[in-house]
């Protein structure tokens, strides 16, 4: 074991996995020689070389067509795309060629590629550079989606995701960069579709992602020292593959659930939650499923703005206290 | 290389190469009237030359990209004809089942690694293709063909920097037909030669040939094939041509000057290779028979795609992940 951040986890991920497989490659903006502008692939270029390690220029389309290319003919390339907001200068070559290019050739292709994104929002960059956008990628077929929430899950998740020979968008939430925790040293791969139950009670299931999570947490904590409200919060982790086995489980037993989104309200990852929960669980609920999300608005950029618009604690326990009232 | 080089026998695969992109594409046409190809298709007809010189220059294992209209390039690499006519019309024989149709040709055992119909999108994945196989230390190459339109995307800009800076095995050829769907490129486009003009800004030769000429093309891309596998990097070539028909469907392609087309059909890649033949003292007959050798093929191909039945509704349900499976939930 050891202590790292969420950050470090990045870097500690890409060179167990580098080191394993020759065929790793990792490219994008920044990444090497000045180890990432959010410094999380440090020391990657020192060890592995410029032939494995490969700043690029400012050219989304070329930085994912090129993984994709890689992809096909027998590389496994980790792609980074700065912040996710820049998916919107590159979307076909994920949405269009990457996501298709194997069912339409009749199974001709597999892409084992990463492509890894500083997503969210809580460090005050505004409207262009906040944004949480892992419901853009969940809605196209044949992407895999995961968005940890802490150190050792990023590890696990990026090592598992690296190997796994089906693309994965690979969300880290930005505002969890320095968050620490004890990661295992060597080997420590978390199977991509599974989601972690963090704390269990009877009376409610919280199912949160990302910076949502340690929130959930709070909050939970909140409402069993203040309310004496029991809930179960799960860290949701992996959307596609989706473990509806784990969350319906605990939403058979506890009979409620409430989602806690960093995404504007229309169409996030929750709503397709629901949706399954009202369809498959619909006779097990004691209550209305309950959505806590920021609000259907770009973001804002000024501290006080920011913080008012994302779902924090305080949000998570009065849709909960309300619920089970 | 001079004139001399491209031996008789080349000469000749060079024609037959043509004249089943030709034959090909012209049926086609014909299923797409007796709406026995649905959908949309876009035709070759016209640019067979571009096709086949690059085709009869690479290599097996070298990598082919096309566009939507890359019937020609697919055929080249040694896809069976009734794969190909098969996937047009949607039928279990076709290349990919019919889960692609003709915008999508894709055949990784014959190195031709996709047709992209999003313009530009694969400019950026030949450049992946040729940056593995630089990284795997083969000598494959990837060859990337695309319109004049395809010059004013992002797609090409960003790839042929990429490919310059990481001094990558992959040929950008460009076939200037003149137009996108039905604006004349000219009227949109800042230089007069969409891709050679451009070249400068990545520090490439400009190469701005006849893509009518097929001895011409053929000597081109060799060189740049050659200079590729020996890691001096990328290439641009502009090959001017025209398109005989309409840019898809059934398009009579209208927005053309009856002059223009005129003079583009009297340069046909076809009747001048013939010519060339001819001139060199091939027999015509020679050339007849590598005509009808071509005619009953396709002939053959036709009827073995129409016997071919729907491809089995079950296939719908497979293939969105590496383990051949769609399921998204567990
Ligand atoms: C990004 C994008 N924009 C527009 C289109 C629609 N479209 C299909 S083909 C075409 C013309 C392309 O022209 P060119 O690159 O010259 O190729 P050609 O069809 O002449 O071979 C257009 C605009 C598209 N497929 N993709
Ligand atoms: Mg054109």
């Amino acid at each position: 074991m050891a202590l790292l951040s969420y950050r470090e986890a990045v870097a500690a991920a890409i060179a167990h996995e580098m080191r394993r497989d020759e065929s790793v490659v990792f490219l994008g903006e920044d990444i090497a020689a000045a180890g990432g502008v959010f410094k999380t692939t440090g020391g990657l270029l020192e060890e592995f070389g410029e032939k494995r390690v490969r700043d690029t220029p400012i050219s989304e389309q070329a930085i994912l067509g090129a993984a994709m290319g890689a992809a096909m003919t027998g590389l496994r390339p980790i792609a980074e795309i700065m912040f996710s907001d820049f998916f919107a200068v590159c979307w076909d070559i994920i949405a269009n060629q990457v996501a298709k290019s194997r069912y339409m050739t009749d199974g001709q292709f597999a892409f084992p590629m990463v492509v890894r994104s500083a997503n969210g929002a809580g460090s005050r960059f505004g409207a262009q550079h906040s944004q949480s956008l892992e419901n853009w990628a969940m809605m196209v077929p044949g992407l895999k989606v995961v968005a940890p929430s802490c150190a050792a899950d990023v590890k696990g998740m990026l090592c598992a995701a690296i190997r796994d020979p089906d693309p994965v968008l690979f969300f880290e939430q930005k505002s969890l960069y320095g968050t620490k925790q004890e990661v295992p040293d060597g080997e420590h791969v978390v199977p991509l579709g599974k989601a972690a139950v963090l704390r269990e009670g009877g009376d409610v299931t919280i199912a949160a992602l990302a910076a949502m999570v340690p929130r959930a947490m709070a909050a939970a904590e909140q409402l069993a020292s203040e309310h004496g409200v029991q809930a179960t919060v799960i860290d949701v982790r992996s959307l596609v593959p989706l473990d509806t086995t784990t969350i319906f489980e605990s939403v058979s037993a506890t009979g409620r659930l409430v989602t806690v989104e960093e995404n504007p309200r229309l169409c996030g990852w929750g709503a397709e939650l629901s949706s399954l929960v009202a369809e498959e669980l619909f006779w097990d609920l004691e209550g209305p499923i309950v959505r806590v999300t920021t609000p259907h608005i770009p973001l804002p950029a000024a501290d006080n703005l920011e913080d008012e618009v994302l779902p924090g604690p305080a949000r998570i326990v009065e849709a909960v206290t309300k619920l089970v009232d | 290389m001079t004139d001399q080089q491209i031996n008789s026998e080349t000469r000749l695969r060079l024609y037959r190469l043509m004249r089943e992109c030709r034959e090909l594409e012209q049926r086609a046409y014909d299923l797409f009237m007796q709406n026995l190809v649905k959908g949309t298709s876009h035709l070759g007809l016209g640019q067979e030359a571009v096709a086949a010189g690059f085709g009869a220059a690479m290599n097996a294992d070298d990598y082919t990209f096309c566009t939507y209209r890359g019937h020609n390039h697919t055929l080249v690499r040694g896809v069976a004809m009734d794969a190909i006519l098969g996937e047009l019309m949607g039928r279990e024989c076709g290349l990919m089942r019919g889960k692609g149709g003709s915008m999508h040709l894709t055949s990784v055992e014959h190195g031709v690694m996709g047709s992209y119909a999003i313009i530009g999108a694969h400019l950026p994945v030949a450049a992946g293709a040729a940056w593995s196989a630089q990284y795997r230390g083969t000598q494959q190459v990837a060859v990337c063909f695309f319109g004049d339109g395809t010059t004013n995307i992002g797609a090409f800009h960003e790839a042929l920097n990429f490919a310059v800076i990481w001094n990558l095995p992959v040929i950008f050829v460009c076939e200037n037909n003149k137009y996108m769907e039905y604006t004349p490129i000219e009227a949109v486009t800042a230089v007069a030669n969409p891709a050679a003009d451009r070249a400068s800004a990545y520090s490439l030769d400009p190469i701005l040939i006849d893509g009518n000429d097929v001895e011409l093309v053929y000597r081109t891309a060799s060189e740049a094939i050659a200079r590729a596998r020996a890691g001096k990097g990328p290439s641009l070539i502009e090959a001017q041509t025209y398109r005989h028909g309409g840019h898809s469907r059934a398009d009579p392609g209208k927005y053309r000057p009856d002059e223009e087309v005129a003079a583009w059909k009297a340069r046909d890649p076809l009747d001048a290779h013939r010519a060339k033949l001819v001139e060199a003292g091939v027999d015509e007959e020679t050339i007849d028979l590598i005509d009808a050798q071509v005619m009953s093929a396709i002939d053959e191909a036709t009827e073995t795609a129409k016997a071919s039945p729907p491809p089995p509704r079950e296939i719908a349900y497979i293939d969105v992940w590496a383990d051949g499976g769609v399921e998204w939930r567990c």
